[in-house]
């Protein structure tokens, strides 16, 4: 099928040379959500007028002989947990009802100095936690390649937007996976980068030490353009590392001659056949390529994620106390402030961010922290050390980014814990703050697309898109987006 | 570097009442807002006394997406306090200190917690006692709250407004170990550590204006106990009045619990001024629950010597160092004279050790610049800190000399400070023409014939006679005799 938009870097290839209007192109993202958003919902809000506001100035700039930047025309939507003062910032949540940030993100902030047009914040699990965008005041995004079925989480409209063809690029931010998980199960690429690399002024905080702002894309080279517009330091953000945005559009052409590749062979016996052999036909991909492809024993990896749900709740505990009902957003009055406080947060939260906080504030209390939290942070070091100890030997990582495609609505909602496990491939990376993306390489069950997660070490940007070119372009067609809606069978 | 263990003070003295046969122990946290031009975690301007919520920002305002970067200026003023209490500046953490209160912009306060970046110090009185401080770390303020209608206290008001602009103020809180024994000292030490934070540029100390406020740890033992005693900790003391009384009253509220067969329950106890009294404000068990943990929006903050060395820039001496220096100078001369560590206390405090110091270099005698300065001069501390020292030190120079006596003196010093000018001028223009010594003799024998049973005493020995018999040579002459040169015409005329 014919996609209503085309990549990026081609849309800004086109805008620069005068060959296509911005404005034109924002008018065809904006006829495609309209014709779709109503079906998927990946849309919390829209900025059209501000876009158009943009578009014209950037198609004015071209007349001009300027140059409007490296994604000029581009639309991207962005995570409802980004700031931006064009439209509200809600979370996906009820508690941040009628709050419209003053401020916008230093990625929104880099973007429109791109010349991209922003058109709209899309939806997500409340607060980002969850892995299904069930977890959504708003309501639930659908995949568009299977209505009956989630889209991932938490970035799953934004991964939706982009499988749609609504957009040709989005942003996400990933703290357990919340990046590659959907991108994986709507068959896009999805960029985690570096921690540090991408500022994180203006995302509204989850888990601190893990939250990473990166890109959705149709390709690996559109993802990097993006990437490349959005990193590098800002000195608003004292974790943001001091150094410039790594060049990975570079790298792209170079093949795989020579990379070490490890297959992180304990993340297969978790993962459904489909998944586990997207893995190994990638790994094949490669070593035809000319890599150096071996297997390398993780066992430590996975017990990455039971130290991620001590860490990024006590981290969400402190970080969503803010939201008292003091200053902004929701408010439910009572004669005393302490039950104001305690009505507004029971209004306001969702039921998986209640577990959260009160999980968070548990393995954070006097008498408990050295048993949860301390012992949590000891297993992040392990899993670190497991790392360091495959990049002794390998260049990137080669593993399954989830154990199965996209499942349906409700399959998972009544057991948390089984929720939890579809960022069990995705969690190590975030634990160690390294880079990770999904990129599309099966068809699995039921048609579904499956992405396999190419992971490299701190700074290994590079390495790490060298290889997820190579594994792009030997995937079969097929199997990435963008996609027609198919209803449910 | 410690300034642990006993301290050199006596025990609190058996004058403040209803103590008898117990010490008062005290342990201070003093918080001390830095007078940096803009705040800890932001770029907005910390100044006190502007239109509510006019000085605020989304960082500042704990907005979602925000974070905070650490202010530099605040890290080097921090610095600047721990070296000025002899701390160990050492590489640090920040931590989040977790609980809800509507002041609170982000219902964390960023505060530094196990890793403090000053340690083990200590702060030395104008007595000589050291008193121990733990530690000095820095953390940000919290706005600040008025509860409109009922008493005053957040449970019964009626509403309640919240003033953003002092969110985010950087602060060092400097908590002394528990080596002070009662209200006075209490004072003297939240005095001097005031002296120290204006000395080294971190604080204006306006305790008003509440740039710096105090919280009093008090617990009483037995006379000779060595172990402490459970303790309350006191807070709203907004002066070192409300200090002195708030800690008097407590202890005393302490002895009369034990005394009475009670136990003193650890909690956390209200200040109340106007009524003079302490009341409970939370219990050790209402406590909040902090659930510190690391901030990991910020980085460690590792001083490193570079910093320290810039930090340190520039600065002056300590008040104890300049006691030191001015007792030094006059210790010679003298020896153990009562009063004279007063003195030199006073001129520190005034900041009129510079001009002893250089008067003293210019030849002037010690321990009669001490005296002047601290007696005379620090009558009009702000003309004295300007006088020329060469002027003070002539001055000095023509009473020593005995061309001018000490009353004359005094009124040359006087007039020095309200208008300057050359002394011996001062005095020319005065009439302070020094006596002639037959002038002089002639005065001693009049007053002499004139007293002879005071002189029979003198002669017997009698040496109080001898200041009544100067009187009246001084009367006499009106102040123009040298009451040294009086005293050795007497003598001269004993035979």
């Amino acid at each position: 099928m014919t996609p209503p938009v085309g990549g990026a870097t081609e849309i800004a290839a086109r805008v620069r040379a005068g060959e296509l209007s911005a404005a034109s192109v924002l008018d065809e993202a904006l006829a495609a959500i309209e014709a779709r958003d109503r079906e998927l919902h990946c849309f919390n809000s829209l900025m059209g007028e501000r876009a158009r506001e943009r578009a014209t100035e950037i198609d004015r700039m071209v007349g001009a002989g300027q140059d409007p930047g490296s994604l000029a025309g581009v639309p991207v939507a962005l995570k409802d947990n980004i700031c931006t003062r064009a439209a509200p910032t809600t979370c996906s949540s009820r508690i941040l009802e009628g709050w419209t940030p003053p401020y916008d993100a230093t990625v929104v902030r880099r973007l429109a100095a791109a010349g991209a047009l922003l058109v709209g914040k899309t939806n997500l699990d409340e607060f980002a936690m969850g892995s299904s965008t069930e977890n959504s005041a708003t309501g639930p995004t659908r995949n568009p390649w299977d209505t009956s079925r989630v889209p991932g989480g938490s970035s799953g409209g934004s991964a939706a937007a982009v499988a749609a063809g609504m957009v040709p690029v989005a942003l996400g931010s990933d703290t357990g996976g919340s990046i590659r998980q959907p991108a994986a199960l709507c068959g896009v690429v999805g960029v985690k980068p570096t921690y540090g690399v991408v500022s994180r002024y203006g995302l509204v905080a989850f888990a601190s030490s893990l939250d990473q702002i990166g890109p959705f894309a149709l390709t690996v080279a559109d993802a990097a353009a993006v990437l490349e517009a959005i990193a590098g330091h800002d000195e608003m953000d004292s974790t943001s590392l001091e150094r410039a945005a790594p060049r990975c559009s570079e790298v792209l052409d170079d093949g795989a001659d020579g990379l070490r590749v490890g297959v992180v062979s304990d993340f297969l016996a978790d993962a459904s056949p489909d998944c586990a052999s997207a893995v190994r036909s990638a790994a094949e991909v490669l070593a035809a390529a000319g890599a150096k492809v071996d297997d390398v024993a993780l066992p430590e990896l996975l017990h990455g994620l039971s130290a991620y749900y001590l860490i990024a709740p006590a981290e969400a505990s402190s970080n969503l106390a803010r939201y008292d009902g003091v200053r902004y957003g929701l408010r439910v009055d009572a004669p005393d402030v302490e039950t104001m406080n305690a009505r507004t947060r029971a209004a306001g939260f969702g039921a998986e961010v209640k577990r959260r906080v009160m999980l968070g504030t548990y393995v954070l209390s006097a008498g408990y922290y050295d048993a949860y939290y301390a012992q949590a942070q000891r297993v992040r070091t392990i899993v670190a050390r497991a790392f360091a100890r495959a990049y002794g030997h390998f260049d990137v990582l080669l593993a399954p980014t989830t154990p199965s495609v996209a499942f349906a609505f409700g399959a998972k909602t009544d057991d948390p814990l089984e929720m939890y496990l579809a960022d069990l491939f995705t969690i190590p990376t975030n634990l160690a703050g390294h880079p990770a993306m999904s990129v599309p390489f099966a068809l699995g069950e039921a048609g579904l697309p499956v992405g396999v997660q190419v992971l490299a070490p701190a700074l290994g940007e590079r390495e790490m898109f060298r290889a997820a070119a190579v594994v792009e372009a030997g995937a079969p067609p097929g199997v990435r987006g963008p996609v027609g809606t198919r209803s449910a069978r | 570097m410690s300034g642990s263990g006993t301290p050199a003070g006596a025990p609190a003295r058996a004058g403040e009442a209803g103590v008898e046969g117990y010490e008062i122990v005290v342990g201070l946290e003093v918080h001390c807002e830095l007078a940096t031009a803009t705040k800890l975690f932001c770029g907005c301007t910390n100044a006190f006394g502007a239109v509510s919520n006019t000085h605020v920002c989304p960082v500042c305002l704990g907005l979602p997406g925000s974070l905070p970067v650490l202010n530099r200026r605040a890290v080097e003023l921090a610095i600047r306090i721990g070296r000025a209490l002899h701390c160990e500046v050492r590489p640090s953490t920040f931590h989040r200190k977790n609980y809800f209160y509507p002041d609170m912009p982000k219902d964390y306060q960023i505060s530094q917690y196990d890793e403090p970046i000053n340690v083990d110090g200590y702060l030395e009185l104008p007595g000589g006692l050291r008193v121990g401080i733990e530690r000095a770390h820095i953390e940000e303020d919290t706005g600040k709250t008025t509860h409109v209608g009922g008493g005053g206290r957040i449970h019964d008001a009626d509403y309640s407004l919240v003033d953003y602009n002092r969110a985010g103020v950087p602060l060092v809180e400097i908590v002394s170990r528990p080596d002070v024994r009662g209200a006075e000292q209490a004072r003297a030490y939240v005095s001097e550590l005031r002296a120290v934070l204006v000395a080294s540029g971190a604080s204006d100390g306006r305790m008003e204006e509440g740039s710096l406020r105090v919280d009093a740890n008090v617990s009483v033992r037995p006379l000779g106990s060595d172990v402490l005693g459970t303790r309350c900790e006191v807070k709203n003391l907004n002066s070192l009045r409300s200090l002195g009384r708030a800690i008097e009253h407590e202890a005393a509220r302490q002895v009369a619990l034990v005394e009475s067969g009670g136990r003193v329950v650890q909690e956390t106890r209200h200040w109340n001024e106007a009524e003079g009294r302490t009341s409970s404000m939370r219990s050790k068990e209402e406590a909040n629950d902090y659930r510190y943990f690391s901030e990991p929006d910020l980085v460690p903050l590792v001083p490193d010597a570079d910093l320290v060395e810039r930090a340190t820039a520039g600065m002056p001496l300590m008040p104890a160092a300049r006691r030191k220096r001015v007792a030094a100078l006059v210790g010679d001369a003298l020896g153990g004279e009562a009063g004279a560590s007063d003195q030199v206390a006073t001129v520190v405090d005034l900041g009129l050790d510079d001009l002893v110091v250089a008067a003293v270099g210019l030849g002037a005698d010690p321990s009669l610049a001490l005296r002047r300065a601290a007696n005379e001069a620090a009558q009009r501390p702000e003309e004295a800190r300007r006088l020329d020292a060469t002027a003070f030190a002539d001055l000095l120079g023509l009473e020593v000399t005995g061309k001018l006596s000490s009353t004359q003196a005094k009124t040359v010093l006087a007039e020095l400070l309200e208008h300057g000018g050359e002394p011996e001028e001062i005095a020319r223009r005065l009439g302070y023409e020094a006596l002639s010594s037959d002038e002089l003799a002639g005065v001693v024998d009049d007053v002499i014939a004139a007293h002879p049973a005071e002189w029979e005493r003198f002669l017997g020995g009698e040496s109080k006679v001898a200041q009544l018999l100067t009187g009246q040579v001084m009367k006499a002459t009106k102040g123009r005799a040298n009451g040294r040169t009086v005293a050795e015409a007497l003598d001269a005329r004993r035979g």
